[in-house]
């Protein structure tokens, strides 16, 4: 009598040995009739016999093809034996690579570009460019690479150059550009949301004096957020009994598809903007406005008591959040004297004290304003109570599982980079760097690696991209720092607290730019102490932060860094 | 649009993928696509917003749920909004998003929300007023597209102005429309209070 | 397929404008009758925008399109209220329950 033990039950069927079997039998297998059909063959060849077409298949091509098959099999199995451990090991260097290469794209894409728009520049009669038209030929390309001052017309040029052409010739259409710099847009909205997922847990672990997660990936579970996509893409697709079916499925899209727009006229830096228009920002603002009615009709479509309790303090407090964040909003506009996103990004090329925020006290306090209100109209914490999962087990998603949610998830860290780019490009410099960028100036014009290194000293979509995730990281500290509050508390704090409050900061900045010389003694010393406090802000929270974390022990005994896997 | 026409699209985009590009594309002088094709991007985004925009005001129309009309009414307003961007009207197009879709609709479901008995709640309509309803408005339709067509639209047309900026348009309001802008300000300031008080007047 | 005229804005305008008029008249629901109202004022606006844009009246259109829009949010905001005393009233917002002072 055989006895089993727990062994024999858990063994996997695919086990390494059976595995190593397989592989050994297959390619013998191959190897053997490779061989034994090539020896034919030589063999036939040798002695002059030509065969029937018959036998000629039988004999020669259906072996070589079973023992190809039988090689590829083993290849198979090999590939599959070394991909689990390969994705397991590389989930860090994938996660990396991603973002490099979406930010590779943009950068080639924005080189290509402009070297199209040159060689239309460069044709003796320009032409407009439209979105389906464009008459630019291959010849012209061939011809502004081959053109030499000795000789303008020359057309001898190596075939490689014909071929380049042909790649290049498609780029002077608008609509390819648009394409591909959605597909770069979209990829950034996912990678950011991915790691925004794990940066998340890791911060709440930290703050919790625990570890967050740590096994997926290679060093502290970086592909977590890659391993929760994963899994909420292969979840079950649930849609309630009583629900509102169609309205159930659409809702979701409704809230990441007007953020996604939004990016449109968000800008990274002075070139990397898919369209500095007029209106930027009224436009960014109403699309972030209007993401409230797909949470309001997913909330509503759930058929689920506290769905729909979810769905009202969301037309509650988002309606009216948005209107102390729109004043906050306006005075940088006020400032700046346009809407042009671009125009207001370009005033603060002159160093940290040109920041919009530090130009005069009230800008200053409207900076906080509109962090605190973007905090509401994003539904994070302590104004999250439309999800607040302890009474309403999720508020407005409760009844949403699977890929649906996640798209709730990748709209909410979406809109949350968005409200934060909104407040670094109207308050916080925009894309350039505490160092005013007249000092590069002689760097700007240089070499190709001189501009990188201008781009990255002084202004560049590095700096607007950094300073955004720090933003998003202080959205991520409150809400692991700050209780919820209620919602009458909620709404007595826009109501009777922040509008009265903006109202006052816009009435003062009109006042403030009426009356007060741009520079005179008492902007000048109101320039100095804004700039001074917001510094004293920066380094309060950096040195504060240092000091929490060289006493790290001290302060919560034994932390969970002791309990390591491998200390 | 003509039949003909749309069948002369459907050839040349078809001739244009056979050949793929590069073929026409070498020749010093060959034709571009614009001119084989023949289309505006204009006209194309015309007819996908106006298509649009009609599919859900006849949406509107005929759904029983409330919510779903609040539905189709966010659509309309989104592919007018879309209209005024082909018209140049680009602050509009914004202030449409923020005041109409994200404001005046969410009051709307808001409404809704609070107003109805159950969430299926349905208000049929009667077959003879849904017959009476269709006649009216097909006849006005009809009336409505005759009269329009019927008048000379090409005539006495001004040369295309160029395109209103937020800049213009400020200014236009502050002193061309300084009164009804100034009006409108002390009409939301009484809708603010009386909406106010009418809410809340119903409460002991 | 030609390019877009005038006439193209205002028969989409015409459709509009009927849409809302039917769901003013068909529906019984005082929030559908609010839903019809903003479609007709919709499709004013897209007039009153066409015309400033092809008929050179420039900056007009859209200012008056823009007021527009200010008094469909006051209007939407009082019917609301309205309809929210009516409901309290009579647990329903069928407006055809509203016949109290027929006698």
């Amino acid at each position: 009598m055989t006895e089993f033990t727990a062994q024999d039950v858990i063994r996997p069927r695919w086990s390494p040995a059976l595995r190593a079997r397989a592989i050994r039998r297959f390619m013998l297998a191959g190897l053997i009739i490779m061989i034994g059909t090539g020896v034919a063959a030589v063999c036939l060849e040798i002695f002059g016999r030509s065969l029937s077409p018959l036998w000629l298949t039988v004999g020669i091509v259906l072996p070589s093809v079973l023992a190809f098959g039988a090689l590829f099999v083993v290849f198979a199995i090999t590939a599959h034996a070394l991909l689990g451990r390969l994705l397991k090991r590389l989930a860090f260097v994938l996660f990396i690579g991603s973002l490099a290469g979406i930010v590779l794209t943009a950068w080639g894409a924005s080189l290509l570009f402009g070297l199209v728009d040159r060689i239309v520049a460069a044709r003796p009669d320009p032409i407009a460019q439209t979105i389906f038209g464009g008459e630019l030929t291959t010849d012209e390309i061939v011809r502004f690479f081959a053109a030499t001052p000795e000789d303008p017309k020359a057309l001898e040029a190596p075939p490689a150059l014909e071929f380049v052409a042909y790649l290049l010739w498609p780029w002077q259409f608008r609509l390819l550009r648009d394409l591909v710099l959605a597909l770069v847009i979209l990829g950034f909205v996912s990678v950011t949301a991915s790691f925004a997922i794990w940066w998340e847990r890791k911060v709440a672990g930290r703050i919790q004096s625990r570890l967050g997660p740590m096994r997926v990936g290679g060093w502290h579970g970086w592909a977590q957020g890659i391993a929760d996509g994963l899994k909420l893409v292969q979840k079950e697709d649930i849609v309630p009994g009583r629900a509102d079916g169609p309205v159930f499925r659409l809702a979701p899209y409704l809230v990441f598809i007007p953020v996604l727009t939004a990016f449109l006229a968000l800008p990274f830096s002075d070139r990397w903007v898919l369209r500095d228009l007029e209106v930027g920002l009224v436009l960014v603002l109403g699309l972030l406005g209007i993401d409230v009615i797909g949470v309001i009709l997913a909330g509503w479509a759930s058929h689920n008591k506290w769905s729909m309790y979810g769905a009202l303090r969301v037309a509650a407090q988002m309606v009216s959040y948005e209107i102390p964040m729109g004043m906050a909003l306006l005075l940088p506009v006020m400032a700046a004297g346009t809407l042009r996103p671009g125009a207001i990004g370009a005033l603060q090329s002159g160093g940290f004290h040109t920041w919009l925020a530090f130009c005069s006290p009230f800008l200053f306090a409207a900076a906080g304003v509109y962090f605190v209100a973007s905090l509401a109209a994003c539904k994070r914490a302590p104004f999250d109570l439309p999800e607040a999962e302890s009474e309403l087990t999720g508020g407005f998603h409760t009844e949403y599982s699977g890929f649906r949610w996640a798209v709730f998830f990748f709209g909410e860290y979406a809109a949350m980079f968005v409200v934060c780019g909104l407040a670094v490009l109207l308050f916080l410099g925009a894309w350039h760097s505490p160092l005013p960028a007249s000092w590069g100036e002689s760097l700007a014009g240089g070499s190709w690696w001189q501009r990188g290194l201008y781009a990255l000293l002084f202004s560049g979509p590095a700096w607007f991209i950094a300073k955004t995730y720090a933003l998003l990281f202080v959205h991520i500290w409150l809400r692991w720092t700050l209780p919820r509050i209620r919602i009458d508390q909620v709404m007595y704090a826009c109501v009777q607290v922040m509008l009265p409050m903006t109202m006052l900061l816009l009435l003062g900045q009109m006042f403030w730019q009426l009356l007060v010389p741009p520079d005179g003694i008492t902007a000048r010393a109101a320039n100095i102490v804004c700039t001074l406090a917001g510094a004293a802000i920066v380094a309060a929270f950096v040195g504060t932060a240092g000091w929490g974390y060289l006493n790290r022990r001290r302060l919560v005994g034994p932390l969970a860094v002791n309990h390591l896997p491998g200390s | 649009m003509t039949g003909s026409n749309r069948l002369s699209i459907v050839a040349a985009v078809l001739v244009w993928l056979a050949r793929a590009g590069p073929v026409w594309a070498r020749g010093p002088r060959g034709p571009g696509p614009a001119d084989w094709i023949g289309i505006e991007l204009e006209a194309v985004m015309f007819y996908l917003l106006g298509g649009l925009a009609a599919v859900c005001a006849v949406g509107c129309v005929l759904s029983s749920r409330v919510v779903r009309m609040a539905l189709f009414l966010f659509g309309a307003l989104g592919a007018v909004a879309g209209l005024y961007l082909l018209l140049h009207a680009n602050f509009l197009a914004a202030i449409q998003l923020i005041v109409y879709a994200g404001g005046t609709l969410v009051v709307i479901i808001f409404g809704i929300m609070l107003s109805s008995a159950s969430a299926a709640a349905r208000y049929r309509a009667r077959p003879a007023e849904k017959a009476a309803g269709a006649a009216v408005g097909l006849l006005l339709l009809a009336g409505l597209v005759t009269a329009v067509g019927r008048i000379d639209w090409s005539e006495g047309i001004a040369a295309a102005p160029s395109a209103p900026t937020v800049d213009g348009l400020g200014r236009a309001l502050l002193t061309t429309y300084l009164v009804p802008f100034e009006l409108s300000s002390v009409l939301l300031l009484a809708v603010m209070i009386g909406a106010a008080w009418l809410a809340g007047s119903g409460r002991k | 397929m030609g390019s877009i005229t005038l006439m193209h804005y205002l028969v989409l305008g015409a459709l509009l404008f009927c849409c809302g008029l039917l769901t003013m008249v068909v529906k019984r629901n005082a929030v559908g009758i609010l839903i019809g109202v903003e479609l007709v004022l919709n499709a004013a606006n897209v007039n009153l925008v066409a015309f400033g844009r092809y008929r050179g009246a420039g900056i007009d259109g859209q200012a008056a399109a823009l007021f527009v829009i200010v008094l469909a949010a006051a209007e939407a905001a009082v019917a609301i209220a309205i309809f929210m005393n009516f409901y309290r009233h009579l647990t329903t917002v069928d407006v055809d329950r509203g016949d109290l002072l027929r006698g």
